[in-house]
């Protein structure tokens, strides 16, 4: 394949002393990624960069942006009408935390069909669940900036959340707000950390990759690379078909930048936060709400508070909630099931947690909640102990170059995988 | 330090205790330092001095009519101050402490019958709750309704139905003479 090193000698010079051409081979060129990866393994590389997207137009944003209580709100307005493009950069900005939320969703639910998750990859995991972690944190700040009705309220709703602690609850709601309620010291500490964590999230990203490039990429199949007929190098054939995918998800952000910019906002953002005067209906952004319902399904302020951080955290155990050993959904009758199951119940919360806590939705509510956490602690671990998984492939080029289980999912990996048979030949 | 090698047989006695100590200490003193460094960077998040300056307000109530409720801002909050009617406090102090998760006699909370002041933030998640304007919903028990989450207060602002776990909460006050009165 391509020499790691060019003859060049300034890149040879360069090289000897921080190696970054041969680096760059092993992990971008010809790093070895399993053959048989569709396109439900594009979302990482879509996460990340929407990840680069959000900083530089975020970057763009604070040097126009005022945060101070007084002059947040106006200066929004002033990006929006007055500053060259400030338009394009705001929209891109908010419509794309949407954007970056549902790619890492999807990446997210991705790595629960297949197992990827499991052994050797549970630090891998823990990491994405960080970098989750972080990402909820950056939005919710980066949403209260603006400092219009909804960014006021749900500061104030979100931060008296910790007043539940018992004890110290009401002495660290104060600390956060350096006040007496959300007020311009919360405002500024808000923009200051807004600002940090997306490039912590940036480090947190880098090991996330560390870990995965050590035990490479999971696959459909779940089972692991034995040997070099199993790889395809990344590039061409990965850099190409992530490429595609980053000009679908571009399509669909820019339909939204430009044609209905301001359709997963609310309206009442565009009035100046009020702190004597709560909206009518607080509601957060979409990719909150299932948590939302949670919080709102126990009728209990700690409690609720408490459902709310485990329906997260709980992903931590997973790797060893999940009892079967074979990772992939494709070759777990039962688990497929259950699989899906869980995804329409993350949907129904995300919809209770957009309606007002009445009537139906209050048992809606409580009872896909108790699925939610019934999912991970009863279903999953009991479906590993008494599902009996079909058979598993012996390896990924004997599956995928035959033609066999795997054609149907993997159809174009598998295509783009028998075009390089040849060519890693060559290799071993 | 590894070049220093000295005879090996006081490195296993003397010189071995002698190092840990020193590595004790040395760890116990940057423990010290970290927390010293640590702790003011907490502390600049608290309120500042000039947050805190902002105690007290004053409130005239010659102008509020029976019935009617203002909402005044103390310390970046709204306070209700409600002229009660004769039937609301009747409601409030009928109600029997055996029926309130949060058990407080309306005679504590509103030492001047007519006058009920309480901060206007909901104890569940900080919401304002709705009442103080007329065709507000005032929910179940006639007090104020937060919208939020669905938490209900009586005539007493105590807290009778919903997620909230407390009353809402009496701010210090005085009255300076019968129709004023100096919050904080």
């Amino acid at each position: 394949m391509t020499t790691p090193v060019p003859q060049n000698r300034v890149a040879q010079w360069i090289e000897y002393r921080l190696p970054v051409f041969s680096w760059t081979n092993k992990h971008l060129i010809d790093y070895p990624a399993p053959r048989n990866l569709n396109y439900w393994w594009n979302f990482g590389s879509l996460a990340g960069f929407m990840l680069v997207l959000q900083i530089v137009t975020g970057v763009v944003l604070a040097m126009h942006y005022t945060p101070h209580a007084d002059h947040a709100f106006d200066s929004v307005e002033h990006i929006m009408r007055d500053v060259e493009w400030g338009w394009l950069m705001r929209y891109l900005h908010a419509n794309g935390a949407s954007m970056f939320f549902a790619v890492v969703y999807i990446h997210l639910f991705r790595g629960l069909y297949y197992g990827s998750y499991k052994s050797p990859r549970e630090i891998l995991w823990w990491m994405g669940v960080i970098i989750l972690l972080l990402m909820m944190a950056s939005a919710f700040m980066g949403y209260v900036l603006p400092w219009g009705q909804m960014s006021f309220w749900a500061a104030t709703v979100i931060t008296n959340m910790t007043s539940a602690i018992p004890w110290i609850g009401e002495t660290v709601v104060t600390w956060l707000w350096g006040g007496f309620s959300v007020d311009h010291p919360t405002l500024v500490r808000f923009y200051a950390l807004h600002y940090l964590l997306p490039f912590v999230i940036f480090a947190v990203v880098f090991i996330h990759l560390w870990a995965l490039h050590h035990r490479k990429s999971n696959n459909p199949l779940g089972i692991d690379i034995k040997s070099d007929k199993d790889t395809i190098p990344f590039h061409p054939y990965y850099t190409v078909k992530d490429m595609f995918g980053l000009g679908v998800m571009m399509f669909i952000l820019l339909l939204f930048t430009f044609y209905m910019p301001n359709v997963l906002g609310e309206v009442i953002n565009y009035e100046k936060a009020n702190p004597l005067q709560t909206p009518a209906h607080i509601v957060p952004e979409w990719y909150f709400l299932p948590f939302y319902a949670i919080l709102r399904a126990i009728p209990d302020k700690l409690g609720g508070v408490v459902a709310m951080a485990a329906s997260i955290l709980i992903l931590f155990i997973l790797p060893w909630l999940d009892t079967s050993r074979v990772r992939s959904a494709r070759f777990r009758p039962i688990y497929k099931w259950a699989f899906w199951v869980f995804v329409v119940d993350c949907i129904a919360l995300g919809w209770v947690g957009a309606n007002t806590p009445e009537g139906n939705f209050i048992w809606i509510g409580q009872v896909t909640t108790g699925y939610y956490f019934a999912h991970f602690l009863i279903v999953v671990p009991l479906i590993g102990k008494f599902e009996r998984p079909t058979k598993v492939p012996e390896s990924i080029h004997q599956a995928v170059l035959k033609g066999g289980e795997g054609a149907g999912e993997a159809a174009a990996a598998g295509a783009a995988g028998a075009a390089a048979a040849p060519a890693s030949g060559e290799q071993s | 330090m590894a070049d220093a090698a000295p005879p090996s047989e006081s490195l296993s006695e003397d010189g071995g205790k002698r190092r840990d100590f020193l590595v004790l200490a040395a760890g116990a003193m940057g423990g010290m330092a970290t927390v010293a460094v640590v702790w003011p960077l907490i502390e600049t998040m608290n309120p500042s001095a000039d947050v805190l300056a902002l105690a007290s307000t004053e409130v005239d109530l010659s102008a509020i009519e029976e019935g009617q409720t203002i909402v005044v801002k103390w310390r970046g909050r709204p306070v209700f101050v409600r002229h009660r009617t004769a039937d609301e406090i009747a409601a409030a102090q009928a109600a029997s402490l055996d029926e309130l998760s949060d058990p407080q006699p309306d005679s504590e909370r509103a030492p001047q019958a007519q006058w009920l002041i309480v901060e206007g933030v909901c104890t569940h998640l900080g919401c304002v709750p709705l009442g103080s304007k007329l065709g507000d919903p005032r929910g179940e028990f006639g007090g104020w309704f937060c919208p939020c989450h669905g938490s209900h207060y009586d005539t007493s602002g105590r807290i009778r139905k919903g997620p909230a776990p407390a009353n809402l909460p009496v701010p210090t006050y005085e009255f300076l003479d019968d129709t004023l009165v100096r919050i904080g």
